[in-house]
């Protein structure tokens, strides 16, 4: 089996590094791909860059950041954010990238997954579905594509785009995993809104049921505040990476900290 | 230790190249893209990448009349390194979609993982496990992970067996024959590891015999 992975995710807008960091020794530290390279030092097995940059130019800063990405870190790396079709992951690829994610584009289009996958092969595709828990008794279920499953009783999680803030009509997470890894994603990035920002660990029910799903690798994202946090999500949601982005950023722990403490409870790891 | 040898990466219209040519880079390598007949005759060291399927590969490269090219800078002592599917390409064939003929500058054909109930491409990092010594992977210990992603493996001679390591089955991912050398893995997305293993072929292009 391939050994769990440890990713760091850094949200990008118009070049800069959006969270804060807590690093000494860094020139810059708003700089993603020193920080990046900073990661590569440390152990981590791979990156994520997510591109919230709002403006038109868009294509041209997440090309640029893949280049100066490729020219100074040696491990793989993806970049999501504004791939809206195969030329847009052509220039990302072309540039250095080993990865593209998407995520409100394939909601909007998914036939673009299979483009995706014919044109790349589907270890260069992977899904990012942000979940948020379902409050209501009984999910809408009026979307033909990632409606909940017959004889549904409760407790799902539904699928937002725009941050959190807009929900996807009739859309299931679980499913929609599903349907999106039939469709050529190749890995499953899965973030819970409700675990984002809290420290309070990743939401191992979430990982659990999409993991279970699905037939590709899961990356739990969304709530680790503590080592024993990246344990769990791979013992007990069987997820094969964490990603994590402030418990590094903050200079709480290190990458390697990270990787000991996942050796130390018996998950195999590079370190 | 690299100073001064001019490795060129092979351009064939496959495979991110890019990568490759900014860890040499990293290493201290004089590294260039290219696939003029000139340029390949001045390199101290080929490095064949690739990305994709073998047939359309070979197909490429045949159409280029690289595989000429590769072929008498190999007989000549040149330092040929195969890294993915170039590693597959320097074998004498395939299995992959319906088959087709390699460079046959290692003896040996290339098949399907054989990893039953494991999903296929095998995609992550892996430890590899040196099967002997070699200037190669001077410096970096046996079992130090590298990153793959790959659906096929090649069958070497035992005897070319460099490293190997395990996803179902134990398969090789590094060969070596005199001068051709191969890695299943991207030493250019391996972190340190690869990134020594890449200057180490620079080191050896650079005590190889002058380019003619």
């Amino acid at each position: 089996m391939p050994l769990k992975r440890v990713i760091p995710c850094l949200d990008v807008d118009a070049g800069r590094v959006v969270k804060g960091t807590n690093f000494v020794g860094l020139r810059d530290a708003g700089d993603p791909v020193e920080l990046a390279e900073r990661y590569d030092a440390e152990g981590a097995d791979e990156l994520v860059f997510l591109d919230i940059t709002a403006s038109h130019e868009r294509r041209e800063t997440i090309v640029d950041l893949a280049r100066r990405t490729a020219d100074n870190v040696f491990i793989p790396f993806t970049i999501g954010g504004g791939i809206r079709s195969v030329s847009d992951a052509q220039a990302v690829l072309d540039a250095g990238a080993d990865k593209v994610s998407v995520n409100s584009a394939a909601l909007a289009r998914p036939e673009l997954l299979t483009e995706l996958a014919d044109h790349f092969g589907s270890q260069c595709v992977v899904i990012a579905i942000d979940a948020k828990r379902d409050l209501e008794k009984e999910p809408a279920t009026s979307s033909p594509t990632c409606a909940a499953p017959p004889g549904w009783f409760g407790g799902t999680w539904g699928v937002y785009v725009k941050g959190g803030r807009e929900r996807v009509e009739g859309c299931d997470a679980v499913s929609w995993a599903r349907e999106a890894v039939e469709r050529g994603a190749g890995e499953v990035l899965l973030t819970s809104m409700d675990r984002d920002g809290t420290n309070d660990g990743y939401d191992l029910e979430l990982t659990r049921s999409v993991a279970d799903a699905v037939s590709v690798p899961v990356i739990a994202s969304g709530g680790a505040g503590e080592l024993s946090h990246l344990s769990a999500a791979i013992a007990e949601g069987g997820a094969d990476a964490v990603l994590c982005a402030s418990i590094f950023h903050y200079g709480q722990h290190t990458v390697a900290e990270a990787k000991e403490r996942l050796a130390a409870d018996g998950i195999d790891v590079r370190r | 230790m690299s100073e001064g040898a001019r490795i060129l990466i092979l351009d064939y219209g496959m495979g991110n190249l890019r990568s490759v040519e900014k860890a040499l880079e990293h290493v201290g390598a004089s590294a260039a893209i290219g696939s003029d007949p000139d340029v390949i005759g001045a390199a101290d060291g080929l490095i064949l990448p690739g990305v994709g399927a073998f047939p359309r590969a070979m197909e490429r490269i045949r159409a280029t009349g690289l595989d000429e090219l590769i072929a008498e800078r190999a007989a000549a002592g040149t330092p040929v390194l195969g890294i993915c599917l170039g590693l597959q390409l320097l074998f004498e064939g395939s299995e992959e979609l319906g088959g087709a003929e390699g460079l046959g500058l290692l003896p040996g054909t290339v098949t399907m993982l054989d990893a039953p109930g494991l999903k296929v491409p095998n995609i992550g990092w892996a430890p590899v496990r040196w099967e002997r010594d070699s200037r190669l992977v001077a410096g970096i210990p046996s079992e130090t992970p590298f990153y793959l992603v790959h659906s096929f493996v090649a069958r070497p001679a035992a005897e070319d067996a460099l490293g190997t390591a395990e996803y179902g089955e134990r398969f090789v991912c590094a060969a070596e024959r005199d001068n051709v050398y191969g890695v299943q893995f991207h030493p250019e997305k391996s972190s340190a590891a690869g990134l020594r293993l890449l200057a180490n072929f620079a080191g050896i292009c650079a005590k190889a015999p002058a380019a003619a």
